[in-house]
């Protein structure tokens, strides 16, 4: 009887065991951040496995509210949107620092990210992988364009696509003179700017000839010479770059906007230790280069450059001469205030005639 | 309970939960969000202020007038290419054309709407298809750019809907006697007598619920007018899309949904009035 | 020959051909203003064909139509002095009775009031007044007959054509309507060209009856004329019922013909253009057939058999004896005299039959 007992706990308890060591690790993320490549080495490593849902920053957020933090293990959202999304809708779990290898990272971005994201003197989130917005520029067509400002040149008119989104409004105050992150505490003072630039886009609405909405059309926009001048990610730059020469991504003069994608865990994710495991995996330099490659952009792992294609490196130094690189302007954490009025600026520059 | 009973109970049950779990809860649900306002953070107080900003902001009463007259013109277009293909479909071709015919409009279907829609962006784009032919025809001497316009987004939201206007008008007037058609003309009415008089009176039920089917479908597309739509055409889901994805604005957005249920609702009963049908003779005819 | 008044309606040579179909046959034929006329035929004989001709629907490969004299040749439906009751009759479902009626005159732009007045004034003539505000699917079935030949006469057309109108009602309702169609017909005093496949419809009512097969005319006449002179066999076959036995001749005197049939009676018939040897169809008509107990009763007729009574096919007034030729084995369809003498006829009673030679028609088997 009593052995009988053992063995019925025995098995107990190794079920109740067996999840902690294979658990399946749910990651809410962007293409390319999870190439299968590296998801077959990680499984193989740890006895995990992934399922990976692609999406975008808003999806994100906006998935993680309706489930109240629940339905994935790990999220990979911009730094500036984990402090004020936490703050209203407690979507994040605190990171566990101690099970983070802090020595993969590039110490002064971990830091930056640590500060972004603390909410209550709790951390939210660690750095993966680093970008930046500007111009992606024909030269051969639309030379004189060096800033986001330029884009309303009446000689580009039809020839000229950007988004409707917020890094628009960002990347158009700076270009005018303005320094919109310094507003981010003051709604009045961040309202005077916005409506700044909101007369500007309506003043360049003719000029533009589309609002681009999605990645491939963007490249199609630029691949077939429709549009020569647009305001995108570096990658897409790169991406453009290596089949026709003329078209390069361009640091605008007022400074690129740059961003960063994090790892964060979600409030009732329930595969905590697979989701440090992956941060732990993926910052080692050999499997970082590995999503490098893959997304196009840089990441926070100390050393991955050395592992990154030559052709890669070349784009970025070219895109990026050392003083571009210091007048990155970093995206700081977004008031949720500041997004209701910027939706209400797009959207009358959208309607407007 | 007699047996009876009891099966009629099961066989009823998937039909609530049903309208239970995927319809009714999540209204309510959305109604509650919709009559809220957030205060601080992750603070919330019953109010009405997003239904006041529906009526009170310019822009929001604007867009959604677009998005109605727009949709009601892309019904109305369907509807005229649509009756003489039905018409064909159903009285004119026989046997295996009538067939092949019916076909060709389902095929489209058989893709997703974004290939299709794609598919147009080939076709109008500046450096797209017909540019091209119109060039080398020698009609156009540079690139001619038909898309971003809401000519294009018309053409789209057209080709979208015209399945859903073709099959109930095809099944209403291929149950329309041929020998009543020839008594009017036997009786001395012109094509376009026996149109007004006589085929488009028995097709009404048909009209009224393809035109139902083609103008919701309309109103609350997404894809079509973001990808075809200029830079000025707003359609009023984007506002709603951006309302919850975007702005994380849940409050407005409900209120936006509702204020378009309402709204679309009021128009499906105007044109049900206007034509002295009864819903459930349309979608009893239509289907 | 040239008359005054020229027919009502006309046609000369008139013919259909569906690519390699021949549907209608150069038929000639007219109608008199005022009579009625049936073309009487199985299905797809093209009786159908020569109607959707008449009305328009259908253009002739070669041949004439005329109406009242002028040819209607590339005249649309809506511009022919024809109208035509259809075979459901496809009354208008999505208007009332009045609409219906009021549906032509509209057409011709006659003022509101006028058509108020020449519905009301059709619907008395059709003995259904005040029905004008009835849905057309709350009225019986012959209410329906009676709107569908109102509708058309309001216009007054110089010929109606109605496509088997009875094929749909039941047979109470036929007989009855047979009758109404033809007291419409004098009624309204216009000329009616009538289609059915159902003889009964076409015997009763009509002033001339054609018997049409495979797209040709076999015989034009009253229905007298075709019941006891047939021109064709198939017209002795279609028209009444017949006892029909196929032999050969084996002796021929003028029109007088001895026929050897294939189940080896001998009989005496009429034919014309027969000579020894020729393959025959014979027809007999069961009441043609007098029946006697006594072989002294049955007078000069001269062909005279002794049979058995195999059935008795009782119908009223219209029963039936099913006897044998004991010799041959041909069985003989006799119908059964309504007298108290044969009353009491059971199957296996001996009796004899006979009829004279005048009674057995004779035509050159066609092979079918």
């Amino acid at each position: 009887m009593k052995s009988r007992f053992t063995l019925a706990a025995t098995v107990a308890v190794l079920a109740l065991n067996a999840p902690a060591h294979a658990d399946t690790l749910r990651l809410l993320t962007w293409g390319g951040y999870a190439p299968d490549a590296v998801i077959d080495l990680f499984e193989a490593e740890t006895g995990h496995t992934v399922e990976v849902t692609l999406s975008n920053n808003e999806e994100m957020v906006a998935k993680l509210r309706a489930t109240g933090g629940g339905g994935f293990d790990l999220a990979q959202p911009s730094q500036d949107r984990i402090a004020g999304p936490q703050a209203e809708f407690g979507i994040y779990k605190p990171i566990d620092m101690s099970k983070i290898d802090t020595a993969l990272f590039i110490p002064s971005m971990l830091e930056a990210t640590k500060t972004n994201t603390t909410v209550d003197g709790a951390v939210y989130a660690v750095p993966d992988v680093w970008g930046t917005s500007g111009l992606i520029v024909n030269a051969a067509e639309a030379s004189s364009v060096a800033d986001y400002t330029d884009l309303c040149n009446a000689d580009l008119t039809g020839k000229v696509t950007y988004r409707l989104k917020r890094p628009t409004l960002i990347g158009f105050a700076f270009s005018m003179g303005l320094d919109p992150f310094a507003a981010y505490g003051d709604i009045a003072a961040y309202q005077a700017i916005l409506d700044q630039v909101e007369a500007k886009l309506i003043e360049c609405k003719p000029v533009v000839k589309t609002y681009w909405s999605g990645g491939d059309e963007l490249i199609n926009l630029m691949r077939s010479g429709e549009t020569v001048a647009a305001m995108a990610w570096d990658t897409g730059g790169w991406k453009l770059n290596t089949d026709n020469a003329d078209i390069n991504f361009v640091a605008p003069t007022s400074g690129a906007l740059g961003w960063v994608d994090t790892f964060s865990l979600p409030a009732q994710g329930r595969a905590d230790d697979a989701a440090y495991a992956w941060i732990n995996f993926v910052m080692q330099p050999k499997i970082a280069a590995m999503i490098t490659e893959e997304a196009g952009n840089f990441t926070a792992s100390a050393g991955a450059d050395e592992f990154v294609n030559d052709a890669l490196k070349a784009q970025y130094q070219n895109s990026f001469p050392p003083a571009a690189v210091d007048n990155i302007r970093w995206y700081p954490p977004v008031p949720a205030e500041i997004e209701r009025i910027e939706g209400e600026t797009l959207d009358r520059v959208q309607a407007a005639g | 309970m007699t047996p009876g009973r009891l099966s009629f109970f099961l066989l009823l049950a998937p039909l609530v939960l049903w309208l239970g779990l995927l319809i009714v809860i999540p209204h309510i649900d959305m109604a509650l969000v919709s009559l809220r306002a957030r205060v601080a953070p992750g603070e919330y107080t019953p109010s009405l202020q997003n239904y006041a900003d529906f009526f009170t902001q310019p822009l929001y009463l604007v867009t959604f007038a677009r998005t109605a007259i727009m949709s009601i013109l892309a019904t109305a277009i369907t509807l005229i290419i649509g009756f003489p293909i039905s018409y064909y479909i159903a009285k004119i071709a026989k046997g295996r054309s009538q067939a092949s015919l019916f076909l060709m409009c389902l095929i489209p279907f058989w893709v997703s709407e974004l290939v299709r829609t794609f598919g147009w962006i080939i076709l109008l784009r500046e450096t797209g298809v017909i540019s091209g032919l119109l060039q080398w025809a020698g009609l156009a001497d540079q690139p001619v750019e038909m898309l971003y316009n809401d000519s294009a987004m018309m053409l789209g939201l057209v080709y979208t809907s015209m399945l859903f206007m073709v099959v109930p008008l095809t099944t209403t007037l291929e149950s329309l006697d041929d020998a009543v058609i020839e008594a009017g003309y036997d009786l001395g009415g012109n094509g376009f007598s026996v149109l007004r008089e006589i085929v488009i009176p028995h097709a009404m039920p048909g009209i009224v619920s393809g035109c139902i089917v083609v103008f919701m479908l309309s109103l609350g597309n997404y894809l079509t007018p973001t990808m075809l739509g200029g830079k000025d055409s707003l359609w009023f889901t984007q506002l709603i899309y951006s309302q919850f994805i975007v702005r994380f604005n849940w409050e407005l957005g409900a209120a936006f949904g509702f204020c378009l249920l309402g709204a679309s609702s009021l128009i499906v009963w105007g044109m049900l009035r206007l034509t002295g049908q009864t819903l459930e003779r349309t979608m009893g005819e239509g289907s | 020959m040239m008359t005054d008044t020229p027919p009502d309606l006309e046609c000369r040579g008139l013919a259909k051909r569906f690519d390699n179909v021949t549907a209608v046959d150069s038929v000639d034929f007219s109608v008199p203003a005022g009579s009625f006329f049936s073309i009487l035929g199985p299905s797809g004989c093209g009786k159908t064909t020569i109607m959707r001709m008449i009305a328009g629907f259908l253009e002739p490969s070669s041949g004439d139509i005329r109406i009242k004299g002028r040819s209607v040749l590339g005249v649309p439906p809506n511009k022919r002095p024809v109208n035509m009751v259809f075979q459901h009759l496809a009354l208008f479902p999505m208007m009332n009775v009045a609409e219906n009626i009021g549906y032509g005159l509209r057409r011709q732009g006659v003022s509101k009031s006028e058509i108020m007045r020449r519905t009301g004034e059709v619907l008395e003539r059709i003995s259904l007044p005040g029905i004008g505000g009835r849905k057309v699917s709350e009225l019986s079935g012959g209410q329906r007959q009676r709107v569908a030949i109102a509708r058309c006469m309001v216009l007054e057309p110089d010929v109606l054509l109605l496509d088997e109108p009875l094929g749909a009602l039941d047979l109470k309702l036929r007989e009855k309507m047979k009758v109404e169609l033809k007291a419409l017909q004098a009624e309204f005093d216009t000329t009616f060209v009538y289609i059915t496949h159902d003889q009964g419809e076409a015997l009763v009512m009509s002033d001339k009856v054609a018997v049409m097969n495979a797209g040709r005319f076999e015989q034009v006449g009253p229905a007298r004329e075709l019941y006891y002179n047939p021109a064709t066999a198939f017209v002795a076959g279609f028209v009444g019922d017949a006892n029909r036995w196929k032999g050969r001749v084996t002796a021929a005197h003028g029109a007088d013909v001895t026929v050897l049939l294939d189940s080896g009676l001998t009989l005496c018939a009429r034919g014309t253009g027969l000579a020894q040897g020729d393959r025959v169809e014979i027809f007999v008509r069961p009441e043609a057939i007098s029946i006697a107990h006594d072989p002294h009763a049955m007078g000069e007729d001269a062909n005279q058999i002794a049979v058995q009574v195999t059935a008795m096919l009782f119908n009223g007034a219209n029963s039936r004896v099913l006897v044998r030729d004991p010799q041959s084995g041909a069985e003989i369809d006799v119908a059964l005299p309504q007298s108290a003498a044969f009353a009491g006829l059971d199957k296996g009673d001996a009796v004899h039959i006979g009829w004279n030679r005048d009674q057995s028609l004779c035509f050159a088997d066609s092979g079918t």
